[in-house]
């Protein structure tokens, strides 16, 4: 029986079984934040331990920094304390750190990729649950804590139980501005956010084939809100004109040999997996969310399900949701007022998503009751908007772009939705206080996210 | 890490489907670089309002409830990574966390700090808060070493997975750590065969 490709990956790093338990995996690369990282560092020190491969481990401030005035000391003193931390230890440890104002700093999830850390058929981990996004390349990326951060640095090897594999197809083309975002979101309303738990996901079908390297890093993104361990994509010909030429790509010789083991990574034709799920393209239009969960979406021309079409045993969990977002069941998405606007995230934060904005608001104007927070993913996404003359058109329209970070997509830096206030967000997740205690978020792609920023609610980006 | 062998205690309902991380712990409490103290902002925005005033009509602020036990609707844990989550579960004192399915991570941040997660069928479950709602004292015996769990009321009990190096590290108080250590020629061996 042939193998799938979650299962060739695997395989090659396994270091041993443990009977009756979980399987010793070794790790390729190690991605490090400063959030939930500190605790795993005094570990090794309380145990007395070095980290084992330095070599394989790449550390940067994410989650805490500000979007304005990078420059200056950061002005929450806990927030300073904690990626101060993550220098010193990163010092302390001989780890590679690209701190507050390296060109290279931004949002892990898109530094690494960018930057060519992210490789097909890797093995990777970080104390962060979008790690998913870098199977993206083809690679077996997920999602770790803290615990599990101190055994990678000790030890480079991480003990897991063997997900099982789930194969979702999307076949067909997508339909005018529907964007990876919105396949992600039509799949977890679909599946519901428990519904890939116990599974690694590998996406494939042809709507998939076409789309491009970036909008692969927005699907395998959010992997984790349909409860997945992770998801990948086999690579292709566009992940490998995507990877060549990058930082810290191989080059010459190392590029061929990497290219002859990379070609061999897709699932056998005859491979089983353990649950296939199909699903049309054509039947996929620009979503939003209506409640408190990435599953609680709908096309963006359709309404907030009936109570009727709840399950019972759902329906006081349905209620308090939409009691939170002050919505009622039945209403229709358009038209709903507006009063935030966020870009940016590991989801939605590249150099595309920009594009994408900006073709949008190109020539309009931003609603004067919006406020948008536009935050790269990281200085190369912002330098990339410099380059192709994205700010002029931006800022023509009204908007200003910030400096990179995690920013409004879990609001522990300053940028906060206020109390009771409708935010679309390019980011992935909608959970209550998420982006500020109160705050009620709407999750969208880029598209929609500009759509709304130009009209002050939410309106189809296809009219 | 803490043993766990046999636990019979009162139980905090929370008959609440999708409790995610940021539910458990917000964002905003992450900033700590040690472990401590987290359980003080365990559910924190459903625990106080936005004057730090406790919301009487949450279950942590009923003293009506207590106990060592937390007992939760479906897909407990969904969302973030954070191990702060089960940080602040076992730092506000819980030991075991019932519910009918949990999300991955959480599950084994849990394990990772002595937390038992009990996965049990949704009618126990549906039991457990109809007993409780009744009768606040009842209580659940949760027995690891023979993977069984016990809605003590009304006599009925149920079995529970967990994989058996798991159980071994709970029952002992080892942690996965150490077992990694112990195999440090293999992952040297490995290293040798991969380059
Ligand atoms: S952008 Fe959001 S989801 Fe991504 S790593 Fe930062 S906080 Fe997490």
């Amino acid at each position: 029986m042939g193998k799938t490709l979650f299962d060739k990956i695997w395989d090659k790093h396994v270091v041993a079984h443990v009977e009756n338990g979980p399987t010793q995996l070794y790790i390729d690369r190690h991605y490090c934040h400063e959030v939930t990282s500190p605790q795993a560092f005094q570990g090794l020190r309380n145990r007395n331990l070095k980290v084992h491969r330095p070599d394989k481990t790449y550390c940067m401030p994410d989650h805490n920094i500000p979007t304005l005035n990078q420059s200056s000391p950061i002005a929450d003193l806990i927030s300073r304390n904690q990626v101060d931390t993550l220098t010193k230890n990163a010092a302390e440890f001989g780890l590679t750190h690209f701190g507050l104002g390296d060109p290279k700093n931004g949002v892990i999830h898109v530094v690494g990729p960018e930057n060519g850390l992210t490789l097909p058929g890797m093995t990777i981990v970080c104390g962060d649950s979008h790690t998913s996004t870098h199977g993206a390349l083809g690679a077996i990326a997920f999602g770790i804590g803290t615990s599990e951060v101190e055994m990678v640095l000790a030890s480079q090897c991480i003990l897991q139980t063997k997900p099982k594999r789930m194969r979702i197809q999307i076949n067909g083309t997508l339909g005018k501005d529907v964007l990876s975002k919105d396949i992600a979101l039509y799949i977890i309303s679909q599946l519901t956010t428990g519904g890939a738990t116990g599974y690694f996901v590998e996406y494939a079908g042809d709507a998939i084939r076409d789309l491009t390297m970036e909008a692969r890093l927005t699907l395998c993104n959010l992997s984790i809100e349909m409860g997945a361990r992770g998801g990948l994509v086999a690579p292709d010909q566009t992940t490998f004109d995507y990877i060549k030429g990058r930082a810290y790509a191989p080059k010459g010789d190392a590029w061929d040999a990497a290219m002859a083991e990379w070609k061999q990574l897709y699932s056998d034709e005859d491979a089983v997996f353990d649950k296939d799920v199909v699903l049309n393209a054509e039947d996929i239009e620009p979503m939003v969310t209506y409640g408190t969960n990435p599953g609680m979406g709908t096309g963006i021309s359709g309404s907030i399900p009936t109570l009727e079409e709840i399950p019972e045993s759902s329906r006081l969990s349905f209620l308090k949701s939409l009691d939170y977002m002050g919505y009622k069941p039945g209403e229709k998405m358009l038209g709903k007022p507006v009063d935030y606007v966020f870009l940016g995230s590991c989801t939605n934060g590249r150099i595309e998503d920009f594009r994408l904005f900006a073709s949008y608001v190109k020539g309009k104007k931003k609603a004067e009751n919006v406020v948008a927070w536009l935050v790269p993913g990281s200085w190369s996404v912002e330098a990339q908007c410099r380059k192709e003359g994205l700010i002029e058109i931006l800022e023509e329209a009204g908007f200003q772009l910030r400096q990179p970070g995690c920013s409004a997509c879990l609001a522990m830096n300053d940028d906060k939705v206020p109390a009771g206030k409708y935010a679309v967000s390019t980011s992935n997740r909608n959970f209550e206080g998420r982006q500020g205690p109160g705050a009620r978020t709407i999750l969208a792609g880029p598209l929609v996210a500009a759509a709304a920023a130009v009209n002050g609610c939410i309106t189809d980006p296809r009219d | 890490m803490e043993k766990f062998n046999t636990l019979t205690s009162r139980v905090v309902p929370l008959p609440i489907e999708n409790v995610d991380t940021d539910q458990i712990i917000p964002a905003r409490f992450l900033k700590a670089t040690s472990k401590e103290g987290f359980g003080d902002n365990l559910f924190r925005d459903w625990r106080y309002d936005k004057n730090d005033a406790p919301i009487s009509s949450f279950i942590l602020n009923d003293s009506t409830y207590s106990g060592s036990i937390l007992v939760a609707g479906k897909n407990f844990g969904s969302g973030s990574s954070r191990e702060h989550a089960a940080w602040a579960i076992a730092g506000y004192g819980f030991r075991v966390v019932v519910s009918s399915f949990f999300a991955d991570i959480f599950k084994n941040n849990a394990l990772n700090n002595g937390v038992l997660p009990v996965v049990v069928s949704e009618t126990f479950l549906a039991e457990v808060f109809e007993t409780v709602k009744n009768d606040p004292q009842a209580t659940l015996t949760v027995d690891l070493e023979n993977q069984r769990i016990t809605n003590n009321a009304r006599a009925a009990s149920e079995s529970f997975e967990i994989n058996a190096y798991k159980k071994n590290c709970l029952l002992n108080g080892f942690d996965d750590i150490d077992f990694l250590l112990s195999n440090k020629d293999k992952i040297e061996a490995w290293e040798k065969q991969h380059g």
